[in-house]
């Protein structure tokens, strides 16, 4: 029986192409998923990954090709006939409405009839049917806001199963949780499996697809450039199957040459337009020569401690030492001060904040120093010498295409990432705030970047780099803290960290805080004050 | 040509020609069924904007204060921004102007009126547009709300002043006094006449040339300084413009005054070119056709003045056709500005998928291939 259904595949796509103007996002695509596997689809941004699976789940229709599910052709134009089909999806982005509860959440789209109350009740008993077969317990009644990140996750795959799906397509899942939540869901994985449901995931992380997938398929360029059992492949292989060379996974440093602290942060708390404390009580220092990471779930106060760093969002109380000068509630220093003052930011979120898209890249490279006078030629804003310097920022971190005049929405997620890099690590400041260096960068530009910071660090400069990538944030940084809920749950020397203490520290699940370490910190700091008293 | 330069041109160009075309194939539509000959009547009408001297002295007088709105709204939104009180700050900008001229010493020479009629409706206009942005950027009211009361406010104040401060002693209507000659904007005819050319006489003054360099200095301001480009910053992504240690609530005022400002100057165009005295609602309409030329002209003063110069036309040829023709209505004007600014503004992009398919196709693999051995 078990025989007879492997033959047939979940998922059989032949010859898929796809193109968006000049983009040939997919290219004549092949790829056969055998029923009741885990299928891991890896690739660099911009490979094609997610158009193909857009054109499966029915938000795009190929050019040419064929789609097989569990046997059967089909032409989809819209998502439902792919749910019809058996395909479900759970997004990178969920799609859930906050405010309902997850049984409402749940029926949306098939509530059944006008009035709820049948619909919900038929769901309810549904919903723990399927909780019960596969392990996915979740309070029906809760609301979506109260949950964690990790069982959103769960009320999404329980959509998609609901909505009878046998085949899951799930667009990098792990990308929001703590490693112990990701165990949680591959342990989801290995039930949902033994039920005949077949997985399609698509990550860039080659750990987890070492460690959970039976095949892998690799994308590069539009192209499906090689299909593997899990078994018979290695991270280094699929990397460099992915990148088209060999890639270094590891940063080569040396051992860091740490100097004076240029930036002393003590009992930082910053609150939201709600009042909600979104950052408690954060005290650290940042030393020239090194790199501080700082780990942590997306969403537990990164966010407001870079914003906070620079100068854009108002701190509640607490104060910064930075570069000599000192900030507080009270007394704010505007992000041009900061900037003027030699601290450079490389936000986050290169979309929302890092550049202007509309913007041509030269005015992109320009944000934030649009007031310096070697550009400006009395009131007039040279066009010209806007031009030449993002000429030589294009040139000094081999932005591609090198055109000044290119709409900075029209690069490449690491291009763009490149380019701000290049604009706030060329006028060489001395602390440098970086939040998520990688994010949507292909492993070339990584590797590239990852050698940038540490120069910067060698240089003798202070870096701060926030990351949810536990391995960037082990293999760059000299030191790291961990933020969990908006406090430090941690504080630990890289060499001492490994992903599995991280991960606790995360979940704030260790004993408070190494009491050795703060007594470490406390030292040190009142050493340095007794230093600074004692020059004074 | 290459496909991006052809949907560059295909957005600049032949959309915008397709837009106005299916307005005026519309306006046919509406001329025939009220029985009036649609080709008669665009001969009238284009013969009434640019058939004789006279009419095109209208056109282009009208044009002005289209190019003055135009741009006001322009900034605003390069700000991001909907300034849509250009009527109020266009009427308050006139009392500046008024005022400006009227307690001045009328035996001074046209070097004084003229600069200090401008400078006084800049104040007043930038003041009127300064109140709404400083509610908008210190407390938080929408700019739209607020803009568009001060519209109201602004008649209410006029009234009250042209009836009971402002009214010329021993008249009934509610009009200033005449403004001294030597204060009046030079018309072009008489310019033309110190030159030695003749021109028909039209209320056409040289307030035009004020609208064109307003229009350079918009263009330098904005995209040539880094005031501009902390504006635009701000306009386009706000987020990143305080990233980038831009103050938006600095950013709004500014903006908002500049806006206010150049409304502001309809007043110059009107009343010290043309009507010579303060009076009521010498403002009405232009405020609100600012914001269609704007939408129209792609926020860029070259598009706007090409765009003013199309709402000039309408308005001068509309008045001739309501004059010439029996059956037809000043209303006419309204209604084909209406489905211009339907067309252009709110269907703008409907002809572009199907240009894009039949003009810019993406190319066949085949092709490509071809391409590239």
């Amino acid at each position: 029986m078990n025989k007879i259904m492997t033959d047939t595949f979940a998922i059989e796509l032949t010859d898929i192409d796809k193109r968006f103007g000049a983009v040939h996002a997919n290219n004549k695509v092949c790829l056969q998923i055998k029923r009741g596997n885990i299928h891991g689809i890896v690739g660099e941004n911009g490979a094609g990954k997610s158009t193909l699976m857009s054109i499966l789940y029915g938000f795009y229709q190929a050019d040419a090709g064929q789609i097989d599910v569990l046997g059967q052709a089909y032409t989809f134009t819209d998502s439902h006939q792919a749910i019809a089909a058996g395909i479900g999806m759970v997004h990178q982005h969920f799609m859930l409405v906050e405010n309902f509860t997850v049984l409402e959440n749940v029926i949306l789209g098939s509530e059944g009839g006008a009035l709820l109350a049948s619909g919900l009740a038929d769901a309810r008993t549904e919903l723990t049917r399927l909780g019960d077969e596969y392990g996915l317990k979740v309070d029906l009644d809760a609301t979506i806001d109260t949950l964690s990140v990790g069982l959103q996750q769960r009320v999404e795959i329980l959509k998609a199963l609901y909505k009878g799906a046998k085949i899951l397509i799930l667009d990098e899942p792990t990308g929001v949780l703590t490693p112990q939540e990701t165990e949680e869901l591959f342990r989801i994985f290995g039930a949902l499996k033994q039920q005949g449901v077949t997985i399609m995931l698509i990550t860039h992380k080659l750990r987890e697809i070492m460690s959970i997938t039976d095949q892998v398929s690799v994308m590069r360029a539009g192209q499906m450039v090689a299909h593997r059992d899990t078994q018979d492949t290695s991270r280094e292989e699929l990397a460099e199957l992915m990148v088209g060379r060999k890639v270094l996974l590891q940063v080569d440093k040396k051992p860091a040459n740490v100097r004076a602290p240029l930036m002393k942060v003590k009992r930082l708390t910053v609150a939201d337009s709600q009042g909600i404390e979104r950052l408690k009580d954060v005290s650290f220092e940042l030393r020239a020569g090194e790199v501080l990471g700082v780990a942590g779930v997306s969403g537990n106060g990164q966010t407001e401690l870079l914003e906070a760093l620079s100068g854009i969002t108002a701190m509640t109380s607490g104060s910064i030492e930075v570069l000599g000068f000192e900030m507080d509630a009270k007394n704010p220093l505007t992000p041009d001060r900061l900037r003027d003052m030699g601290l450079a930011h490389v936000p986050e979120d290169r979309h929302r904040m890092g550049l202007i898209s509309d913007f041509s890249a030269s005015e992109s490279a320009l944000l934030g120093y649009h007031k310096d006078s070697k550009i400006n030629s009395g009131i007039w804003l040279s066009n010209s010498k806007v031009e030449a310097n993002c000429q030589a920022l294009m040139a000094a971190f081999d932005v591609r295409p090198a055109d000044p005049n290119l709409k900075s929405a029209n690069f490449s997620g690491g291009n763009q990432q490149k380019l701000i890099l290049a604009r706030e690590m060329e006028r060489n400041p001395d602390v440098l705030l970086i939040g998520q260096p990688t994010r949507g960068v292909d492993i070339g530009a990584i590797e590239f970047i990852h050698q940038r910071i540490i120069d910067m660090r060698d240089a003798g400069k202070a870096v701060l780099l926030v990351s949810v990538e536990l391995d960037e944030i082990m293999s760059v940084s000299d030191r790291i803290i961990v933020l969990c809920d908006g406090e430090i749950s941690g504080r630990i020397d890289a060499a001492d960290a490994d992903e599995r203490t991280l991960g606790m520290m995360m979940a704030n699940a260790l004993d408070p805080i190494d009491p050795l370490q703060t007594m470490d910190d406390q030292l040190a700091f009142a050493k340095q004050e007794s230093n600074q008293e004692a020059q004074v | 040509m290459n496909r991006d330069t052809r949907i560059t041109w295909i957005n600049r160009l032949l959309l915008p020609f397709l837009n106005i075309l299916t307005a005026f194939a519309v306006t046919a539509v509406v001329f025939w069924l009220i029985d009036v000959n649609p080709i008669e009547a665009a001969q009238v009408l284009l013969y009434g904007a640019f058939g004789y001297e006279e009419g095109i002295g209208y056109t282009i007088y009208y044009t002005t204060n289209f190019i003055f709105t135009g741009l006001a709204v322009a900034v605003a939104f390069h700000a991001g921004l909907f300034n849509i009180g250009g009527e109020g700050q266009a009427y308050v900008g006139g009392l500046g102007a008024g005022l400006a001229i009227l307690f001045l010493d009328p035996t001074l020479g046209a070097w004084v009126f003229i600069p200090a009629s401008i400078i006084g409706a800049l104040i007043f206009g930038g003041l009127w547009a300064l109140i709404p942005a400083y509610l908008q950027a210190y407390r938080g009211s929408h700019i739209v709300i607020t803009t568009i009361m001060f519209n109201f406010l602004a008649a209410s104040l006029m009234v009250y002043l042209m009836v009971h401060v402002l009214r010329e002693v021993g008249q009934m209507t509610p009009q200033s006094e005449l403004f001294p000659t030597n204060s009046w904007m030079p018309f072009v005819h008489d310019v033309a006449a110190g030159f030695g050319y003749s021109i028909e006489a039209s209320p056409l003054n040289l307030s035009v040339i004020l609208a064109l360099v307003c229009a350079v200095l918009v263009w330098f301001f904005l995209w040539q300084t880094r005031w501009g480009y902390a504006i635009r910053a701000t306009g386009k992504n706000g987020t990143a413009a305080v990233y980038g240690g831009i103050k938006p609530k600095r950013i709004i005022i500014v903006a908002m005054c500049i806006s206010g400002a150049l409304a502001g100057l309809v007043s110059i165009n009107e009343l010290v070119g043309y009507q010579h005295r303060l009076i009521m609602d010498f403002h009405l309409g232009y405020g609100f056709g600012g914001i269609a030329v704007a939408l129209m002209g792609r926020n860029h003063p070259v598009g706007i003045i090409v765009a003013a110069l199309l709402f000039g036309t309408l308005y001068q040829g509309g008045a001739e056709l309501a004059f010439e023709m029996s059956g037809v209505s000043r209303d006419i004007v309204v209604v084909m500005q209406g489905l211009v600014i339907l067309f252009c503004g709110a269907l703008e992009y409907m002809y572009r998928p199907w240009l894009i398919r039949r003009l810019a196709p993406v190319k066949k693999q085949e092709e490509l291939v071809g391409a590239a051995a």
